[in-house]
């Protein structure tokens, strides 16, 4: 193929909150990929544009910036692909900056430093409509002549509102469009940027005209949501729809799947012959998928109210709002959205620890998000308080396992920032968390569109996920639980004769103490596939066929063979147990190693273990044994 | 600490000036000097310097404190000139302002 052949590339770059991500979506339509660059572990989106003239571009949406001076992973990219240093990554023909028409001073700063870059350029005032509205007068010919580069407006959300700056396109990567020369970037210090501030605020003056007034929407919204008191009352009530929400609406998805993958498993039944292929294809292939994927109608409701929250401009607000409450324990503000999706699935609130800037706030995040009560406790804690704890009312309004359950939740949320605490005050003997600075933008108009999109490239990780890393552990997780296989005159349960057995068995003289017998024990290695699957797998060994379907059964079951004292030490442990291989196999990713992968495993095993003991002897000796 | 901030502190020592961290909501008032005293901070007094300046926080802009957080009366949120930009008490303290008068 000839040079002049290949799709020529461009990169959107801007700073955070400019639209940029509606202005890629707005050009790419659906015509998008997401994939991770070689060897880091941030999202790279790039789309397929066609221009007027009938040139193929291919386009790349690069995360918001204020400078290409990198601190997070996030701006390491953004900073490498820009200056075309990326291994992999082919050389920029073209940067389209994109700023928001509104909001231009800091955008005029990131121009004037991305001309050393030396890559052709053109300006894209995205919004412009907005500004126009509010009063704004933006002199494009003046802007242009000053910045030395081309100036068109867009608008992102409209119908032929990229029209101009696709044409501008065509004219600078055209055959007598701008050529590259070399670059002089080299990272600006505080003297520089004060003068290239002031630079940007001089061509600021001479070419747009601002309104005295701010949006008086924003003012007069912020006024409530940022209130001290009523902007946290505002944020639990959100909060609180969220989860209404994600345990309602995913419901009916979730049984879809659940009875999809049964299906499968006997169709599988039904086209193979017994034996140990049938068993890895309905036990290890159908079952360990279905048990993952069972949680992604959560994880993408969940994820809806975030993005739209996040397209809103509210998001911006709550890491406002917790920042001083997660900062007590040494979290980042913007931990927040992270520790919040861990609330349905560790694995995307993990994944999504990416924006936060300094190593540790990152690291401390990664390492507390697997305590936050993911949806997979929810069946075994389900199970064993609707068998264990009486259906009564406490002080005559309160339901007793309503707050147990609000009890578990709690002890998630309290040894998340505890254990945050520990790891920033004595760990790493850091008494000053990390500076908390973050641009709160003009709220606007959520656009569906964006969220739509942006839902679909969560579900595309997530599934992409699944598939290759989570998926090898369930393999590993089934061969431990059918090899070796039951011997023919068996009268016991499959599971009872493989190596899981032999592990459970090993493990009850350690796991006595806190109360296990041991078929929880042998129930806890299967269990490593997702919590939930410990369910199915006590069913399995208790011998109950269908327990995942009619945990009613196996509750009674459980009754008749556990103690109380023993019930509550499995909620206990349930809390902090690192029962979910597919989080280890992310944190493993994110972390780059097994150091921390294996720091994580040890101290949420220690605390299960010592939550257990402690609530198991407690128990005993008030004689719930 | 740059010229320019030397050059204002050494001019005003008191007057209206003070440290934006210490500044209710309300106050308006224009940057004097962005000056981030070494020790203060986890990351280097130069980084922080640069963060601030990168969100606008530079000597001639206009501020106003719109919003407090409820513990500690952390974070705040500013008005830059035409962003705002939520940041704790603690880096504020390095933007010296001078209220408006009137």
């Amino acid at each position: 193929m000839s040079e002049l052949a290949l799709p020529a590339r461009i990169a959107l770059v801007g700073n955070p909150n400019s639209g940029k991500t509606a202005l890629f979506n707005a050009l790419t339509g659906s015509r998008q990929k997401v994939a991770n660059y070689p060897g880091v572990t941030v999202e790279r989106k790039e789309g397929v544009v066609v221009t007027p003239a009938g040139l193929t571009v291919r386009l790349i949406d690069l995360p918001g910036t204020y400078s290409l001076r990198a601190r997070s992973l996030d701006e390491i990219v953004t900073r490498d692909v820009v200056l075309g240093r990326l291994a992999g990554e082919d050389v920029l023909r073209l940067l389209v900056c994109v700023a928001d028409s509104t909001n231009l001073r800091l955008a005029l700063r990131l121009v004037l430093e991305l001309k050393h870059v030396g890559r052709p350029m053109i300006l894209a005032l995205n919004m412009f409509d907005i500004a126009r509205h509010r009063g704004f007068e933006i002199d494009l010919d003046r802007l242009s002549a000053e910045l030395g580069i081309p100036v068109v407006s867009s608008v992102a959300v409209r119908r032929g509102g990229t029209r101009d700056l696709l044409t501008r396109i065509d004219e600078v990567i055209g055959e007598h469009g701008m050529p590259s020369v070399e670059g002089t970037w080299s990272e600006p210090d505080a003297a520089a940027l004060r003068v290239t501030q002031r630079r940007a605020d001089r061509i600021l003056d001479a070419a747009v005209r601002i309104p005295g007034r701010p949006d008086g929407f924003t003012r007069r919204v912020d006024r409530v949501v940022l209130h001290p008191v009523l902007g946290l009352v505002i944020l639990l009530a959100i909060l609180f729809l969220m989860f209404q929400a994600v345990f309602t609406w995913a419901q009916a998805p979730m049984e879809l799947i659940r009875s999809g993958f049964t299906g499968l498993g006997v169709l599988a039944g039904s086209v193979l012959p017994q034996g140990w292929l049938l068993s890895f294809v309905r036990e290890g292939l159908i079952s360990g998928l279905g048990s993952v994927l069972v949680f992604l109608p959560q994880i993408l409701t969940l994820f809806f109210f975030i993005l739209l929250l996040e397209d809103f401009g509210y998001m911006a607000r709550a890491a406002f709002l917790m920042d001083r409450i997660m900062g007590g324990a040494g979290l980042h503000g913007r931990a927040f959205i992270p520790l919040l999706s861990s609330f349905a699935c560790a694995i995307p609130g993990i994944m999504a620890t990416r924006v936060i800037s300094s190593r540790r706030g990152r690291l401390a995040t990664i390492l507390v998000a697997p305590l936050m009560t993911c949806s997979a406790r929810i069946p075994v804690y389900t199970l064993i308080i609707s068998a264990f704890v009486p259906a009564r009312t406490v002080l005559g309004w309160f339901s007793l396992q309503g707050l147990v359950m609000f009890g578990l939740y709690a002890a998630g949320i309290a040894s998340a920032l505890g254990m945050s605490w520990v790891l920033n005050r004595l760990l790493w003997r850091q008494d000053r968390s990390d500076p908390f600075m973050l641009e709160l933008p003009d709220y606007k108009r959520p656009i569906l569109r964006n969220v739509a999109l942006g839902l679909l490239t969560r579900a595309q990780i997530f599934l992409r996920r699944a598939g290759t890393t989570i998926f090898a552990m369930m393999v590993v997780i089934w061969f431990l639980c059918s090899v070796p296989p039951a011997p023919v005159d068996a009268t016991e349960p499959a599971i009872n004769y493989s190596l899981a057995a032999h592990i459970g068995k090993a493990m009850e003289p350690v796991l006595r103490p806190i109360g296990f017998n041991w078929q929880i024990d042998v129930a806890l290695v299967p269990g490593m596939a997702a919590r939930e699957v410990a369910v199915a797998a006590l069913g399995t060994v208790y011998a109950i066929e269908g327990a995942a379907e009619d945990p009613g059964e196996l509750g009674r079951v459980l009754t008749a063979h556990w103690s109380l004292a023993t019930a509550l030490a499995l909620l206990a442990w349930y809390v902090f147990a690192p029962q979910c291989a597919s989080t280890l196999s992310v944190v493993w990713r994110e972390t780059n190693g097994w150091r921390w992968t294996a720091f994580l495993f040890s101290y949420m095993l220690a605390l299960a273990y010592l939550a257990a003991f402690v609530t198991y002897q407690t128990a005993l000796a008030l004689g719930a044994g | 600490m740059p010229a320019t901030a030397r050059r204002f502190c050494n001019e005003k020592p008191t007057g209206g000036m003070r440290a934006l961290g210490t500044a209710p909501v309300g106050f308006r008032g224009r940057i004097r000097a962005v000056q981030v005293g070494a020790g203060d901070h986890e990351l280097p007094a130069a980084e922080i310097e640069r963060q601030l300046l990168e969100l606008g926080f530079v000597e001639g802009a206009r501020v106003e404190v719109l919003h407090q957080g409820l513990f500690g009366r952390d974070p705040i949120a500013v008005r830059v000139n035409e962003t705002t930009v939520a940041l704790r008490r603690r880096e504020a303290a390095a933007i010296l302002v001078e209220q408006d008068d009137g």
